[in-house]
């Protein structure tokens, strides 16, 4: 009797899990628009800037392909996605999508038909958004033009190839909660941290990930990897051996090149391009709330300040015809003598002390800039291998690939005497290793 | 002494290793095809192959290049007898000032040696980074497709 009891208890709460379960993994479809929706102007204009601060473009376009049309792959740890075409197609986009099942993919990552979609489309970002914000980007990818794209089908594992578990990851990492402003930081403040939280989703990259994918919230912005870059520690900025200013930051961020840090690379330069058709108020706000985040950062970058030489000496000035001050004077230790000779024949016609770049347009010296003085050697070495493509968006700095020229051990002396003129007292260990690793990321795409 | 192995010969040269690739070819080799343009590997008029790929031999220092195969527009064929990919941009008057014919020529037997059957698409993404002044950009990939249409890979 009581053996039954017991069967019957245990069957009760198999039954109740196995319902929550369903209850967790199923989403009603939403119906399909019967046909295009008209668009206010007004709200088209809108959320084309919002557009821009999210940066859809950047993933839902793939290089060569049609504006917002997809198909763009993105390497996971858990297998690779292509992202999906959000052009207004009926059959390939989202052209029959009714606004609610917009506001619902944006805020709880669930497709129009009920299928989960993956976090790499960050939803558990632009929950934190505006309603009026999802809607006036709804109304703007309803006004582009239309282009019939299906994506590849992903490469996902298992047990990750099943969508309804994602609920689960939703579960723990999902809070719908819209941004509410601090009464106590200014409007602009406010502003910057709608932006930089909601659409902007900075996180996304500048955030730790855990081992399920989903963002260490202890370790907020203090830096993140993706595609083999570094994503720096966005906390502390402003306290660092070599702080950033607002105006130097913003100037970063709008494509730039920003005096005594750099210009942005990899990853990041598609969102600075995105960034530089904001109105520049937007990325005023932007600046000012990331320089205000503490600087709490666990592994602080090193001292470079203490011994770095004012500048990288062009020892050759014959090969670049420019005069370099210093050369003279300074003369590299014989470890660093190949580094030294590929520099000169390499980089100084363009980073060299007396190199025009540098005397006319005032561009740093790459002894202060960030890639060289940063803790880790990945964005250095992922520069000179794939160098910074022309864009065609804005004006911008550009850069040659050297994967094809140079070979690893190349690259890895060249880095450390680069480290040398930047960080003396912290060489990058493993160098050439990490050139090797590095450069077969970058073939496996 | 930097050894070059140029177009199948090897030269013992005595210059520095910082020295530019282009600099030993046109001054020390009297291969004057590849062209001095903007010096800093954004133009493309200095394009060589070193092993199999098409790189800026202006930013290229000779010490990173000791002991690999470099082959220059020299290495295709001569006035006299042009190779396949020569002949195509003679045949489609590719040439307008000329300047930047060498490295055009030289990116696209990279792309020829090693794509057996390239799209439009692949064609154009492999030539964008060298750049042409005066805008035969259509003839030059006419006379690409003319090259690959023989079937000789040159």
């Amino acid at each position: 009797m009581k053996r039954v009891t017991l069967y019957r208890a245990a069957s009760l709460i198999v039954v109740a899990g196995l319902t929550f379960c369903a209850a967790m993994m199923w989403r009603p479809s939403i119906d399909p628009l019967a046909q295009a929706p008209t668009m206010d102007d007004a709200s088209v204009r809108r959320g084309a800037r919002v557009a821009e601060q999210g940066d859809c473009a950047v993933c839902h376009t793939r290089p060569g392909g049609a504006y917002m049309a997809g198909g763009l792959p993105l390497v996971t740890p858990f297998g690779t996605l292509y992202t999906t075409n959000i052009t207004p197609d009926r059959d390939t986009g989202i052209g029959n999508w009714p606004p609610e099942a917009f506001a619902r993919a944006m805020r709880h990552g669930v497709s129009r038909d009920g299928h989960f979609l993956y976090p790499a489309f960050p939803y558990v970002h632009y929950s934190r958004m505006s309603d009026a914000d999802i809607s006036d980007v709804y109304a703007y990818l309803m006004s582009v033009d239309p282009v019939p794209a299906r994506a590849p089908d992903n490469h996902m594992m298992f047990p990750m190839n099943f969508r309804p578990l994602v609920s689960f990851w939703n579960l723990l990492f999902l809070r719908d909660d819209r941004l509410a402003d601090l009464p106590d930081r200014s409007p602009q403040w406010n502003r910057g941290r709608y932006l930089v939280e909601g659409a902007g989703h900075c996180s996304s990259c500048h955030t730790p990930l855990n081992f399920i994918g989903g963002e260490k919230n202890s370790e907020h912005l203090s830096g993140g990897q993706v595609d083999g870059w570094n994503a720096p520690a966005l906390t502390g900025m402003a306290r660092r051996n070599n702080p950033w200013s607002t105006e130097q930051l913003v100037t970063y961020l709008r494509a730039g090149v920003a005096g005594h840090h750099g210009a942005g690379a990899g990853p990041m330069l598609p969102v600075s391009l995105s960034l530089a058709q904001l109105p520049e108020t937007d990325v005023q706000a932007i600046a000012e709330y990331i320089l205000s985040l503490d600087g709490d950062t666990p592994t602080p970058a090193p001292d470079c300040a203490a011994t770095r030489t004012a500048a990288i000496p062009a020892p050759s000035a014959a090969t670049t015809g420019t005069e370099t001050p210093g050369a003279a004077s300074t003369s590299a230790a014989p470890a660093f003598a190949q580094g030294e000779a590929l520099f000169a024949g390499a980089c100084a016609g363009c980073h060299g002390g007396g190199a025009p770049m540098r005397t006319i347009d005032g561009r740093p010296g790459l002894s202060v800039v960030s890639a060289a003085t940063a803790s880790d050697p990945r964005n250095l070495i992922k520069t000179i291998l794939e160098g910074i493509p022309m864009s065609a968006r804005a004006p911008s700095h550009y850069m040659p690939p050297f994967a094809d020229s140079l070979d690893d051990a190349h690259i890895a002396a060249l880095a450390g005497y680069l480290r040398s003129h930047a960080c003396a007292a912290t060489p990058w260990p493993d160098l050439l290793e990490t050139v090797h690793t590095l450069r077969h990321e970058g073939q496996s795409k | 002494m930097i050894t070059l192995n140029v177009n199948g010969t090897d030269h013992s040269l005595d210059i520095d290793p910082d020295m530019p690739l282009l600099y030993a070819l046109r001054n020390h080799l009297q291969l004057n095809g590849a062209k001095y343009g903007c010096g800093l590997g954004q133009c493309g008029a200095c394009t060589v192959i070193v092993e199999g790929k098409p790189v800026f031999s202006c930013v290229l220092p000779s010490g990173a290049v000791a002991g690999r195969a470099v082959k220059t527009v020299e290495g295709l064929g001569s006035a006299d007898k042009p190779g396949v990919l020569q002949q195509a941009f003679i045949d489609n008057q590719a040439a307008q000032c000329g300047y930047c014919i060498a490295g055009m020529i030289m990116r696209a037997q990279a792309l020829i040696d090693t794509v057996a059957a390239p799209t439009d698409e692949q064609i154009r993404t492999h030539m964008a980074p060298n750049l042409c002044r005066c805008g035969t950009h259509l003839r030059i990939f006419a006379a690409i497709k003319a090259a690959l249409a023989t079937g000789v890979k040159g």
